[in-house]
């Protein structure tokens, strides 16, 4: 034993301990909010340990353990705290989950530009070897504790679930009994990764029977939600919002509105009227009965979504207007032109809107300068920007207790649900206001994923080979209003909304060009960014290839995949479950591949086609997903699952239309999602390589699900391409007349 | 004033009588696992029973509940024992868990009227429920489970 002892308090003092990673050290803080340091100090005071930030373990045998990101029905409340249980050995039966404070110091994704935000498949990826560090730091603490108490060398112990033990003596302690002490060695053990576990030795890591944590509540109504928050004095909140975005209210008549009973106050906003009252029925009625005079210079007016589509796609046509490369190897336009046969086609997505089923909402209360937000927010660092640029106050004074999220897809990254409850709580000083969104508000005042228009030329010589590829993408930029520093640092390329263009087939040349648009209406992050739209380019791009050569799609993807066995074994698989070279009577398969996220992932689907109504049915989907480290298995199943039914409710049904700046959706009633009765049934095969890092699975199974169902129609009906999502039964049916 | 019962225990509410009864089980009674979705009766989200068959709550007046039995998810069964409760976790079914109370309120009606449902029958009853995650197949399942087991 070569460490000494230190009541708990003094060790707490530190303000981190080193964790080694690929080479580098990193500082592992103890936490630097008030709550945390709270809370350990609790737990010490109670006897018991809390080894670092993420872990603080009773007496009584209880783990407490951090999640740091948000649940919005991905599962990482349980897969994050999982990665700590696996390399500390705890008994998950006893570990106890927290979700974490606002404090990216401490808390932040050290894979996702180090802040607390939920998304773009980033969580399990860029938490994963931090926690497991957290982990077998833990550990080490644990076994330096009962090697003190034991008088016996660190050496000779080992663990169990939630114990130390000692095999020559057969004596052993709980981490509880070794917690009681309340005493950390010092110098705190650091841990590098020769202290995680051999995957062999995984107790938790890629089990199918550890349930997701948070589905008992979620049967039984206790699950709490951003809308279900209640706290004391609470006031509710609506806003009437302009018609078309960039509106001003020029005159508000609130007469009628300021005698519905309950009715606390009207509050003018610049962008739109907000209602204070004692309850949601009250702000519903006020909101109704507001009679409000809009300015009409917006320049959202303009917008006509179906006459953009054809605007975009001249735009993607016309060579002579340049864009901002994303990829430019070899002289791929030279290549084309100087190529036996060319393939050209445009492809045109239309906006979608992410219709999570827990409407926008937000709570806030602001006293003085400081602001309390309870949220269901995917990014609770930017949650503390906006609700101080909100309040008039500084990010440091605000306090986000980020909730359960009825479902997030990227909506939840915003900050307009957010600065509603701020402003609206500034109204009435230190008293909490919870501002719910209609599901009108919702759907018409989405951030929704870009209109966007891909032109794709490919040069094939005289064997057929691909001489050069150019991907040419037509839309407005979302990270120029939400990353405008990273947006301008890339030289004006938006690299989210052109994720999926740069594929791992090899090309001999390969141009991608990024024709930023300006219309003026927001646009934002949906379930799959970029990839969900510019697969369907590459993949049906990929099936006209092999069309056009007389080869099989299966064939041609393994072609330009040589040298990459993952990529090859998915699409083989998949093949092979679907029964690739079966013919079916009256119906057709289709393949679409991605490496999205980190993962690999191959579908086929069978449909079939009632050429009179143009309506296409979806019947089967067989899936194969390479995840690296499967985490939770049965949970990626569900993902994988649950994007293949968004994936194909877009392609076929979602549409957001704009007429003169007004969405024309605006309920269920209007904006159509899948519903059970047109699932397709779903096969999902999850083959992990646990010798690869854990790749992203919320989303990579949405983009190949539409240009599956194209080149299954195609094949279907000897050769009609769609190249407009969603697949509109007229739209199937102008394809078919050609 | 209006009375009524809800998950057995009688309230006396004081409201405007075309109040939707979500908001007085969502606001005044404070019992939060029925869901505020569409508003207008096509989701689901907010699916109670009103005297045993699944309605949906934002559509269904205060007055209209005058001196009948409301349960919620919260009152479906003791201890959430309900067969389809159980079946909903074995099955894992929920993800986000948003509309999940509305689909168990839904699902609770078919199996009172018809305990051993067809696959054609539970999609038929079940198809005005919307799930955004794409759900549907772990809570079809389920059904057949609660069915089996229940």
């Amino acid at each position: 034993m070569s460490e000494r002892l230190q009541p708990h308090a003094a060790a707490l003092s530190r303000r981190s301990f080193l964790v080694t990673l690929g080479g580098a050290g990193i500082a592992v803080a103890f936490g630097g909010l008030a709550s945390v340091a709270r809370a350990a100090a609790e737990v010490a005071t109670a006897g018991g340990l809390a080894p670092n930030a993420w872990v603080t373990i009773e007496a009584d045998g209880t783990v407490n353990l951090i999640s740091p990101a948000v649940e919005m029905g991905q599962g990482v409340k349980t897969a994050l705290p999982l990665l700590i249980a696996e390399d500390m050995d705890a008994d998950w039966e006893k570990v106890r989950i927290i979700q974490a404070p606002s404090d990216a110091e401490t808390y932040g994704n050290p894979g996702f530009y180090g802040i607390q935000l939920t998304g773009g498949s980033e969580t399990v990826r860029g938490y994963y070897s931090l926690l497991r560090l957290a982990g077998a730091q833990t550990r080490k603490v644990l076994l330096a504790g009962a090697a003190a108490q034991l008088g016996l060398p660190v050496s000779e112990l080992a663990t169990e679930p939630g114990r130390v033990v000692h095999a020559g003596s057969g004596r052993s302690l709980s981490y509880g009994q070794i917690a009681a002490t309340g005493l950390l060695p010092d110098p705190l053990p650091q841990a590098s990764e020769a202290d995680l576990k051999p995957a062999a030795q995984w107790r938790y890591i890629g089990r199918h029977d550890v349930d997701r944590v948070d589905v008992p509540s979620k049967v039984d109504g206790s699950a709490r939600f951003g809308i279900d928050v209640d706290l004391p004095g609470m006031l509710h909140g609506a806003v009437l919002r302009p018609p078309v975005p960039g509106e001003r209210p020029e005159r508000i008549d609130d007469e009628a509105a300021r005698a519905v009973k309950g009715i606390v106050g009207i509050v003018p906003l610049p962008y739109g009227v907000g209602i204070l009252g004692e309850s949601t029925d009250a702000v519903r009625r006020a909101k109704d009965a507001l009679v409000v005079t809009w300015s009409t210079a917006s320049r959202v007016r303009r917008y006509e979504s179906a006459a953009l589509a054809d605007a975009y796609r001249d735009v993607g046509r016309d060579l002579s207007r340049t864009g901002v490369p994303a990829r430019a190897e070899g002289n791929a336009p030279a290549a084309i032109a100087g190529a036996a046969r060319v393939i050209v086609a445009d492809y045109l997505t239309d906006h979608v809107h992410h219709a999570t089923m827990e409407p926008m909402n937000a709570t806030a209360r602001v006293s003085g300068d400081t602001v309390e937000v309870w949220a269901p927010t995917q990014g609770p660092t930017a949650t503390q920007r906006f609700a101080a640029a909100a309040a008039g106050t500084t990010p440091d004074k605000v306090t986000v207790h980020a909730t359960l999220l009825g479902g997030g897809f990227g909506r939840r990254a915003e900050e307009d649900f957010i600065t509603d409850a701020v402003r609206l709580a500034k109204e009435v000083e230190g008293r909490p206001v919870k501002v719910v969104w209609s599901r009108e508000d919702d759907v018409r005042h989405g951030k929704y994923r870009p209109l966007a228009a891909q032109h794709v030329e490919v040069g094939l010589d005289g064997s057929g080979n691909i001489v050069g590829w150019r991907h040419r993408v037509v839309a407005d930029s979302i990270f120029a209003r939400t990353l405008p520093q990273l947006f301008q640092s890339e030289g004006g390329l938006d690299t989210v909304v052109t994720d999926g263009t740069l594929f791992n087939y090899r090309v001999p040349a390969h141009l991608v060009e990024f024709i930023r648009q300006d219309s003026g209406r927001d646009v934002g992050f949906w379930r799959g960014v970029g990839y969900g739209q510019n697969n369907f380019g590459v993949e049906c791009t990929l099936d006209e290839i092999a069309a056009a050569r007389g080869d099989d799609p299966v064939a041609l993807r393994l072609e330009l995949l040589s040298g990459q066995p993952r990529a090859q074994k998915v699409i083989e698989a998949v093949a092979a479950l679907a029964d690739w070279r079966r013919p079916r009577e009256g119906r057709a398969l289709g393949l679409a591949y991605t490496d999205a996220f980190g993962a690999h992932c191959a579908e086929v689907v069978e449909v079939s086609l009632d050429r009179e109504s143009g309506e296409i049915r979806l019947h089967e989907v067989w899936c194969v997903v390479d995840p690296g480290v499967a985490v939770q298995p049965r949970n990626i199943e569900a993902q994988i699952t649950g994007a293949i039914v968004f994936g194909a409710s877009h392609a076929l049904y979602e549409q957001i239309n704009i007429v003169a700046g007004e969405v024309q959706e605006g309920n269920f009633d209007t904006y159509r999602i899948l519903r059970m009765s047109e699932m397709p049934r779903i096969h999902v095969t999850v083959t992990p390589t646990p010798e690869n890092k854990p790749a992203g699975i919320g989303e990579v199974g949405l983009p190949p699900i539409g240009p599956a169902i194209a080149n299954a129609v195609a094949r279907l009906t000897g050769g009609v391409r769609l190249r407009h999502y969603p697949f509109l039964p007229e739209r199937v049916k102008a394809a078919l007349a050609g | 004033m209006t009375a009524f019962t809800i998950n057995g225990r009688t309230v006396d509410v004081a409201a405007e009588p075309d109040t939707p009864l979500l908001w007085i089980i969502r606001d005044q009674l404070k019992l939060t696992g029925t869901k505020f979705g569409c508003g207008i009766a096509v989701c689901g989200a907010c699916t109670v029973h009103v005297d045993g068959e699944p309605t949906r709550s934002c559509q269904t007046h205060l007055q209209d509940v005058a001196g009948r039995q409301v349960t919620t998810i919260e009152g479906l069964a003791p201890d959430a024992g309900h067969p389809l409760q159980k079946a909903w976790i074995a099955e894992q079914a929920p993800q986000c868990g948003y509309c999940q109370s509305g689909q168990i309120m839904q699902a609770a009606g078919l199996l009172a009227r018809n305990p051993h449902p067809s696959r054609d029958e539970i999609v038929a009853h079940m198809d005005g429920n919307l799930c955004r995650c794409g759900t549907y197949d772990r809570i079809l399942r389920a059904i057949e489970r609660a069915a089996q087991e229940g």
